[in-house]
């Protein structure tokens, strides 16, 4: 087992653990935020993406132990009133159907825009591709970027 | 799946109430199957509570499609409710007989349920009007309701449903309340948010994946990855030897790890190492399979549509094509990967799971350890996505048995790679088509041959001619006026399980049917839309989706340089679906630009989610048509996730339209009638482009690079 101190969501957590868990399951498992959603295990779906320092990364493929001290950022650490322009946008353009991708598309969506305020098409290829969806809810994704781009 | 058996309002509606409690209205929603009506076995209800909440009870459960806010809507509309004043309360399962199979397939949740939601409403607004009457000593016909009050208009006195519904509990369940115009409708046909989006886009909505029960651990369970086959040996210690593993457990399917972790239940898995017995399907490929439905589709099929004599119409035609056509059997690859969460013991168990037949598994649990159905208990969870894959109870059925020998609360967690080893698969199939055309390119036989697995056969037997009837729904509809017509199937199992994909088997029959019938079009000399309009004289329903979907596309109408279109039009599960899709093909590779798709499903209850489910139809069958396909050597599946088993990405996803036909007719599905044509579509528009007959799935480059 290892000790480690992980910040998430502006919150300091020490956790016992297997030295080789993945950041996924420990936000799942031991610190119960299930907001984060395993579909691959592999890195390649975005399902579990949270933020670290706000860049997005997939938390099944980096082990906790290799955080250290950078800011964990999961869908919970969005607004629980909704308020985040992605949020509100999410909502406006009905784009979830199951929902169980989202807050993995949704986390892509706020480093997106972070980075890129006014994202082209193509900027929106470029960084919501590796985010699979499952149902077929990208041209929504699509839209919702756009018009959190407005409000932005 | 089925039909709605129509029994008088007095055997399914009574209404119910006590101090304190509002108004409880019970009623009886069809289960698809066998009805019930005696004794009275209400499986749905309403409940106006004194402060004015409406609760809606009901057994559809929800795995993406929006039928828990489409369903509430149609109730809304009857009883005037305040949109969205509403509590939806999502049964569990009890007992099948009750509740049958709570079943979501078949694109059934609105159609089944669309007549006795309004008479329910109806009825509770009628009950309100009369206590409110009452309460006033005015005539009924002198109050109205509206926004979940009841107004009476000569003296402007109202009150609300809240302050109503005791007294309403008291008043005679009408016999027949009339039902609202559909031209009056303020609720259903308008574009409602989905009720549990903000759950959603929160992340707080809790999917099977995510329940969490108290002294709860987790599991995976190490199953023979080649189908038939067991596990003959492992090394326990190995396993107990991984940190955070607490018990070593076997299982009929294999053998389980349980941990106080996910993470430590996979690794604590790798660590048996197990030794496999591999059965009779140890040899069984890809390759196997297709020689076995090549020889089975030279025996003798069972037919399902003989119309005129289509041998003889074939041996006079002018012109005679043959074709056929292949496609794989596909993974589901639901985003949440199969669990189920359960505490057990030998006299009872408690049950979480995502699924899409509560009752089927509940059923499925009680019959295979022998519980009493009182005693067994099935929570019905969020699903990230279902599409067929959560009906059967195996799942159900291994998380009980896990939790049994491990004595306690376990949630069985199955990793990407074991969801698509050991899926149900959408039936592989072959397909032999022959047909004729007369001097003027009229078609004057048709002969369609499915060479499959059967889903219903390999999973709950019945004969042939019920295996038949599934294989064959899609091409023993062909909508095409055509004198000689013969479909017929001849039924090819192999150790590969199958199940139920979206649409089942219209897929595949769709696929062959409409590039079939765009080749002789071609072979007419006719724009492909025209021949198949021309055909459609008695089916004013497939003419009006083809006619919107053409006009919509610009079909005819020049496009932009290197564009192509093609088109496909299919029936299925009650509601009309044609598609044209517009590609590019550059040395090989396909692009989906743009799909416009038209569809009649009657009245829309809510537009803007069923426009999300036809892009979702599109986008899982664009995947299956451009990338899926599963294939099988040494008796197991070759693909394990994504990398192998690639999805469609953001940057593939052409523009889609979705436009729906207006009329008043009783609703009929959504969720599955657009996966089908797309295919065909993509594929007569990759002819357009290459010249190339697109006769296998998926659509391969060095397919279209023959030309």
């Amino acid at each position: 087992m290892a000790r480690i101190t992980l910040n998430v969501n502006g919150a300091s957590h020490t956790v016992d653990v297997p030295e080789d868990t993945p950041l996924l399951w420990v936000l799942r498992d031991t610190l119960g935020l299930t907001g984060t959603k395993y579909g691959c295990g592999i890195g390649l779906c975005r399902a579990c993406a949270v933020h670290l320092d706000g860049e997005p990364v997939a938390a099944c493929s980096i082990r906790a132990s290799a955080v250290g001290e950078r800011e964990v950022t999961t869908i919970e650490g969005l607004p629980a009133d909704l308020s985040h322009p992605v949020q509100r946008a999410w909502i406006t353009e009905q784009v979830p159907q199951c929902g169980y991708c989202q807050p993995g598309q949704i986390m892509g969506a706020v480093a997106l825009l972070a980075r890129n305020p006014q994202p082209s098409d193509a900027d929106i290829d470029e960084a919501m591709s590796p985010y699979l969806c499952r149902c077929g809810t990208y041209q929504r994704v699509r839209r919702a970027i756009h018009r959190a781009a407005e409000e932005v | 799946m089925g039909t709605i058996t129509k029994v008088s309002r007095r055997e399914f509606m009574k209404a119910t109430g006590a101090a304190g409690t509002g108004l409880v209205l019970a009623f009886y929603l069809p289960l698809g199957s066998a009805e019930s009506a005696e004794p009275f076995t209400p499986n749905a209800w309403i409940r106006i509570d004194p402060n004015g909440t409406v609760h809606l009870w009901v057994h559809r459960p929800d795995m993406g499609q929006g039928a828990r806010t489409a369903l509430p809507m149609i109730l809304a509309e009857e009883l005037d409710v305040e949109w969205p004043q509403f509590e939806r309360v999502m049964l569990g399962a009890a007992d099948a007989n009750v509740y049958g199979s709570q079943l979501t397939g078949g694109s059934t949740s609105i159609r089944t349920s669309w007549e006795r939601l309004r008479q329910a409403g109806a009825a509770a607004r009628h009950m309100l009007i009369a206590a409110a009457a009452a309460e006033w000593e005015v005539d009924p016909s002198t109050c109205h309701a509206s926004k979940s009050t009841v107004v009476h208009e000569p003296s402007g006195r109202s009150l609300g449903y809240g302050e109503l519904a005791e007294r309403a509990a008291t008043m005679p369940v009408p016999e027949d309340p009339p039902l609202k115009d559909p031209e009056d409708f303020q609720i259903v046909g308008q574009p409602m948010p989905r009720l549990d989006h903000p759950a959603r886009v929160g992340g707080t909505l809790t999917f099977g994946m995510d329940v969490k029960v108290p002294d709860m651990l987790y599991a995976c369970v190490a199953r023979c990855p080649v189908f038939g086959g067991t596990v003959a040996g492992y090394d326990e210690a190995a396993a107990r030897a991984v940190e955070g593993v607490r018990d070593v457990v076997e299982v009929e399917t294999g053998v389980a790890v349980v941990a106080e972790s996910t993470w430590a239940a996979m690794k604590g898995r790798d660590a048996l190492n197990c030794q496999f017995d591999l059965g009779e399907a140890a040899d069984l490929n890809s390759a196997g399979i297709a020689e076995l439905f090549e020889r089975r589709g030279a025996d003798e099929g069972h037919t399902t549509r003989d119309d005129g004599d289509a041998n003889a119409a074939l041996s006079t035609a002018s012109r005679v094509l043959n074709a056929t056509f292949e496609v794989p059997f596909l993974a589901h690859a639901t985003f949440e990967p199969m669990n189920c969460t359960a505490v057990a013991d030998e006299e009872r168990c408690e049950i979480w799971v995502p699924t899409q037949a509560p009752g089927l598994q509940h059923q499925g649990v009680t019959q295979h350890f022998g519980y009493a159905p009182e005693n067994v208990t099935l929570h019905v969870a969020y699903s990230g996505g279902g599409f067929g894959r959560r009906i059967l109870p195996g799942y159900v059925v291994e998380a009980v048995s896990v939790a049994r020998a491990a004595r306690v609360p376990v949630k069985v967690v199955w990793t990407r790679e074991d969801d698509m080893h050991h899926d149900q698969y959408r039936p592989a199939s072959r397909h032999i088509l022959s047909a004729g055309l007369d001097r003027s390119g009229n078609l004057v036989a048709w002969k369609h041959r499915v060479v499959a697995p059967s889903i219903t056969g390999t999973h709950f037997g019945g004969d042939l001619q019920a295996a038949a009837g599934e294989a064959t729904d899609g091409a023993a509809n062909l909508p095409y006026a055509v004198p000689n017509c013969h479909v017929d199937y001849c039924r090819a199992d192999t150790a590969v399980p199958p199940g139920w994909w979206r649409s089942v088997f219209n897929t595949q029959n769709a696929f062959a049917n409409e590039c079939f019938i765009d080749e002789l079009a071609t072979a007419a000399g006719k724009d492909p839309v025209a021949f198949r309009l021309a055909m459609l004289g008695d089916a004013p329903r497939h003419r009006g989706v083809l006619e919107l979907a053409a006009e919509r596309a610009g079909w005819g109408e020049p496009l932009p340089a290197g564009r192509y279109r093609g088109v496909a039009l299919h029936y299925s599960f009650q509601s009309w679906a044609a598609q044209a899709a517009e590609v590019s093909v550059e040395d090989g590779q396909i692009r989906v630009h743009r799909v416009v798709c038209a569809v009649d499903c009657g009245i829309v209850v809510n537009p803007d989610d069923s426009a999300a489910q036809v892009e979702g139809a599109i986008v899982l069958g664009l995947t299956a048509a451009l990338k899926g396909e599963i294939t099988v050597e040494g008796g197991r599946v070759v693909q394990g996730n994504f990398h192998d088993y690639p999805l469609l990405l953001m940057r593939e996803m052409p523009e889609v339209e979705t436009y729906f036909v207006e009329n008043t007719i009783d609703p009929t599905g959504i969720g599955e009638p657009p996966v089908p044509p797309i295919a065909p579509a993509v594929a007569n528009a990759a002819f357009a482009a290459t010249g190339v007959r697109v006769r296998r799935l998926p659509i391969r480059p060095q397919d279209l690079r023959r030309a």
